[in-house]
């Protein structure tokens, strides 16, 4: 009798699952007529789109298209000569900038992986991913430097939030390894870890398949959708690999160019005519 | 000691002794975000207790099953003492099965509950519950990725745990009646065997068994609370069940959890445990890594290597059994144990290990040499499921590589004539679950159980196993034919991974050889060779070469032995895949399925025997995740060299 009423009634994870359940939210991030210029290359163009929370957003076009610019404009490696870009900082609370560094983006919850890793090769993952704590450490030097007050406490703690990323994303084996001793697959997944261990808002993912053999994508894939799941971090990424953008991504918008040409799931982009063309080429 | 222990006939009775007893010691640890946590005996006391009335509050009632899915945590073992508190027999499942094995234990049993390490084992639970409409309630240990999981039934762990908590505040004196009601003769747990045929078996054992089994043999190895032993085989596996439950519960040793499977290795290495265990193809592992890292050490590493081996291979195993040896030899073993064995053994993790074990299948006498001769006490031991592991064990001092020592206190040996050993044993199981006409067949009126493997008492009253009876065969000519004994000389080979032999009632022995992907592939690195994965590389003619060499080195050694000299490998192939158990052509355990086998590549058999020189296949392959694929490849058979007789003592 005890069981049919258990089975009834949702134990304590069915409810949580029915308040958690993963729903895309409102705009968190909202680029607006944004264009930028390298002298008379024309890298970005009249762009407009914006980002949901907890969704993946995926950026495509052809090689030169320019994703990796626009990736670079969203955590202020780049500042657009026109538009403007909008991050959501409360409920209500917006924060517009147009030149803002790339230090105030990682202040602000925007953290970061690279097309060509861009990891510490001489010291150990773990090391490596302590590094992505680093705004969230307030010890002074002085304190950091002996060892006491609030460094021993804030190491404790931050090591514990490297642990819990390390488990995650599987790679306690490597813990102590040199990041530079790492199979390239690997070393993304460090990225990954390190990039995590700033607690973003929005994780900011630049081709995080690339190189990669089928297995290692498919890892990686169930990484990406795991991160969006557990943390409930938006992922804006840019990806060559159609299979894996079309499978994971909620919303694509799509450049050619350094223009817009489409925006939309993956299904309506994949019939998209002027997606087709820019592909495959428009026939004579 | 052994006096006090006296009356403590259950599980879960010396579980509460020992958190009277040794309440603060160590009991279990695991490696959880980078360090060792720990749980004292009290804490594991604690927390079985906690989920036995967890599991009553479900529902869960005295003589029921509770299966038991995943990899060595400690709340699964926790769990598994729980069960055991209110009388219930916990039924491990092999974690790396796939969902449908899963789907004959629970439905034989008629499984309400289980408690699993993961989303993973979930998964494949609720794939089989339309088939087990028994399956009420899963919990797991693990919630990752379980938050959108809305399936009845379905709850984490720490809820189990937090009922129980709440019901043991509510009742304390429930649980301990419980365990009080609990005797000798009930069943303890329920383990499947893997079955080479047909369904597999549950063997039911009971506390009474498994208790004094476990006693015996730590009595015999001296085990205390100051030992410490690494679960890392699959706890389905009663030999996991017996070093890291069951005589951890009689002798009160730690038992320690790796972070995970890749981990093993490190976690090893900084628990330095003093009690291990090993499968062959595990210690095999261990040397061929040792040897390829061996062959990229500097010149003077390797120098000193080579050299102290040699020495090691000498004197190292007669140091280690006390025999006599010349004070230089000694001395110099001394100055090897400093520069090489030593280190070595730190590498291996293996510094503090006082005893180890080997078991599972033979052991090739060259390995379990090299083990020995650095300091480890490797020594093997006999015995199954049925017997609850301990029929024989090796004594320290009297280790012989070819034998597998002599019976247990306890047990009693005896032979049919077709040489299949026969055990007598307190450790005997009670019954297969539901089986009774399998049951009576391994098992006769008077208690003796019918091994299945054929073997013989040498002169010491050693035992030594030969192969399966059923197995064991004949050439066309009548000669003695033992596969295994072929199978494991050519695996001893660090470049042949698994070997299949096939000869009974044929006129020569053939084989199908595995070769180890690492190896060869190391080897093939340092030649220059290219190669573009494992089928390219199985058909490279340079690793036929190196194959066949290592199977005219067996047949000289064959030719060596009178009775066995006719039985010299004449023609092999080097198989396109892995044998692998999602394919079934291994046992969970990783034996070959020799008849499975020959069924299934039929048309190579045929062709090794009938002359041609290579031969086309198509296989089916199961990917872990359960897709099946197609691989097509062009296998060579090659034939080799075998020896006279005669001429066999110039060529060996």
């Amino acid at each position: 009798m005890k069981t049919e009423a258990a089975l009834a009634t949702p134990g304590v994870l069915g409810a949580q699952a029915a308040t958690q359940a993963r729903r895309i939210g409102e705009p968190i991030l909202v680029v607006e007529n944004v264009s930028l210029a390298f002298g008379g290359v024309k890298a970005l163009q009249d762009v407009s789109f914006d980002v949901r929370e907890r969704e993946i957003r995926a950026i495509i076009g052809p090689n030169g298209a320019g994703k990796s610019s626009m990736l670079n404009v969203l955590n202020g490696v780049y500042h657009p000569q026109a538009g403007t870009i909008r991050l959501r900082t409360g409920q209500t609370a917006w924060r517009e900038f147009h030149d803002m560094d790339p230090h105030e983006a990682a202040a602000l919850g925007i953290a970061r992986t690279f097309q060509n890793i861009a990891l510490f090769k001489g010291m150990t993952v773990l090391d490596n991913i302590m590094t992505g704590r680093n705004l969230k450490m307030r010890a002074s030097f002085l304190e950091q430097a002996l060892w006491i007050g609030r460094a021993r406490r804030e190491e404790l703690e931050h090591r514990r939030a490297v642990e819990e990323i390390i488990d995650f994303l599987e790679i306690q084996h490597i813990r102590k390894t040199p990041v530079g001793r790492l199979p390239y697959g690997l070393q993304k997944r460090v990225e990954l870890a390190r990039a995590l261990a700033a607690e973003p808002r929005i994780l900011l993912l630049d081709e995080p398949m690339a190189g990669m053999n089928l297995e290692e994508k498919q890892d990686m894939c169930r990484f990406v959708l795991d991160v969006n799941d557990h943390y409930g971090t938006t992922i804006v990424l840019i990806e060559h690999d159609m299979g894996v953008v079309m499978d994971i991504s909620d919303r694509v918008v799509v450049l050619d160019y350094g223009r817009k040409i489409a925006d939309g799931t993956p299904d309506e982009v994949r019939r998209d005519r002027a997606v087709i063309d820019a592909y495959l080429g428009v026939p004579q | 000691m052994a006096q006090s222990l006296e009356g403590l006939d259950t599980f879960p009775k010396l579980l509460v002794h020992h958190a009277r007893v040794r309440g603060d010691r160590p009991a279990v640890r695991e490696k959880d975000l980078g360090i060792w946590q720990t749980w004292s005996w009290k804490d594991y006391a604690d927390e079985a207790r906690a989920l036995a009335c967890g599991l009553a509050a479900a529902g869960f009632v005295r003589g029921e099953h509770l299966a038991i899915v995943g990899d060595n945590r400690p709340r699964l073992y926790a769990a598994m003492a729980a069960a055991q508190c209110l009388g219930g027999i916990p039924v491990p499942l092999y974690q790396d099965a796939v969902a449908a094995e899963f789907a004959f234990p629970i439905h034989n049993a008629g499984i309400r509950f289980a408690v699993v390490e993961d989303q993973e084992q979930v998964d494949k639970l609720l794939e089989i519950r339309p088939r087990c409409p028994t399956l009420e309630r899963i919990w797991y240990d693990d919630p990752r990725g379980m938050r959108h999981y809305a399936e009845p039934g379905l709850a984490p762990y720490d809820t189990l745990l937090a009922e129980g908590r709440a019901a043991l505040a509510r009742d304390p004196a429930f649980v301990e009646t419980e365990i009080a009601k609990g005797s000798g003769e009930d069943a303890a747990a329920m383990f499947f065997t893997s079955g080479t045929t047909g369904n597999p078996k549950g063997v039911v054992l009971t506390h009474r068994a498994l208790i004094d089994r476990a006693r015996a043999g730590a009595a015999l190895e001296r085990l205390s609370d100051s030992d410490s032993v690494l679960a890392y085989l699959p706890p389905a596996w009663i030999g996991q069940n017996i070093f890291s439950y069951a005589q951890s519960l009689v002798a009160g040793y730690c038992i320690c959890c790796p972070e995970s499977a890749e981990t093993v290795m490190a976690d090893m290495r900084e628990i330095g445990p003093t009690y291990y265990f090993a499968p062959p193809r595990v210690l095999e592992a261990l040397l061929t890594q040792v040897s390829i890292r061996m062959e990229d050490a500097g010149r003077l590493k390797r120098a000193m290597y080579r050299y102290f081996m040699a020495l090691a291979q000498r004197v190292g195993g007669a140091i280690l059994d006390g025999r006599p040896v010349p004070l230089a030899s000694r001395l110099l073993y001394a100055l090897g144990d400093l520069l090489v064995y030593g280190p070595l053994r730190n590498v291996l993790g293996m510094s503090r290990v006082r005893v180890a074990y080997t078991a599972g299948e033979a052991i090739g006498p060259d390995l379990f040499r090299f083990y020995r001769s650095i300091g480890i006490n490797l020594k093997q031991l006999y015995g199954s499921t049925e017997t609850s592991v301990f029929v024989c064990v090796q004594p320290d001092g009297q280790v012989k590589p070819d034998t597998v020592g002599p019976p247990v206190e306890g047990v009693e040996l005896k032979f049919t004539a077709e040489r299949e050993l026969l055990v007598r044993s307190p450790g005997l199981f009670r019954e297969y679950y539901k089986n009774p006409q399998a049951t009576l067949e391994a098992k006769d009126a008077d208690g003796w159980f019918h091994t299945g493997d054929a073997g013989y008492l040498d002169a010491d009253g050693h035992l030594k196993i030969i192969d399966r009876v059923k197995d064991v065969g004949r050439l066309a000519d009548g000669t003695l034919f033992a596969p295994k004994y072929l199978e494991n000389k050519l695996k001893f080979f660090p470049y042949i991974k698994e070997a299949v032999c096939f000869g009974h009632g044929r006129d020569r022995v053939c084989a199908f050889i595995n070769i180890d992907m690492e190896a060869v592939g190391n080897w093939a690195e340092r030649r220059g060779l290219a190669y573009s994965g494992y089928v390219d590389l199985a058909s490279r003619p340079e690793v036929y070469d190196l194959v066949a060499g290592c199977v005219e080195r067996v047949n000289a050694d064959l030719a060596a032995e009178p009775e066995l000299a006719n039985s010299q490998i004449h023609r092999f192939l080097v198989l396109h895949k892995e044998l692998d158990a999602d394919d079934e052509e291994l046992t969970r355990t990783r034996k070959v399925r020799r008849r499975f086998i020959a069924e299934k590549y039929a048309p190579l058999v045929e062709a090794l025997y009938g002359g041609e020189a290579s031969v086309h296949v198509e296989a089916k392959v199961r990917y872990e995740d359960g897709r099946t694929a197609t691989i097509a490849a062009d296998l060579k058979i090659r034939d080799v060299k075998t020896f006279a007789p005669a001429a066999a003592a110039r060529a060996a």
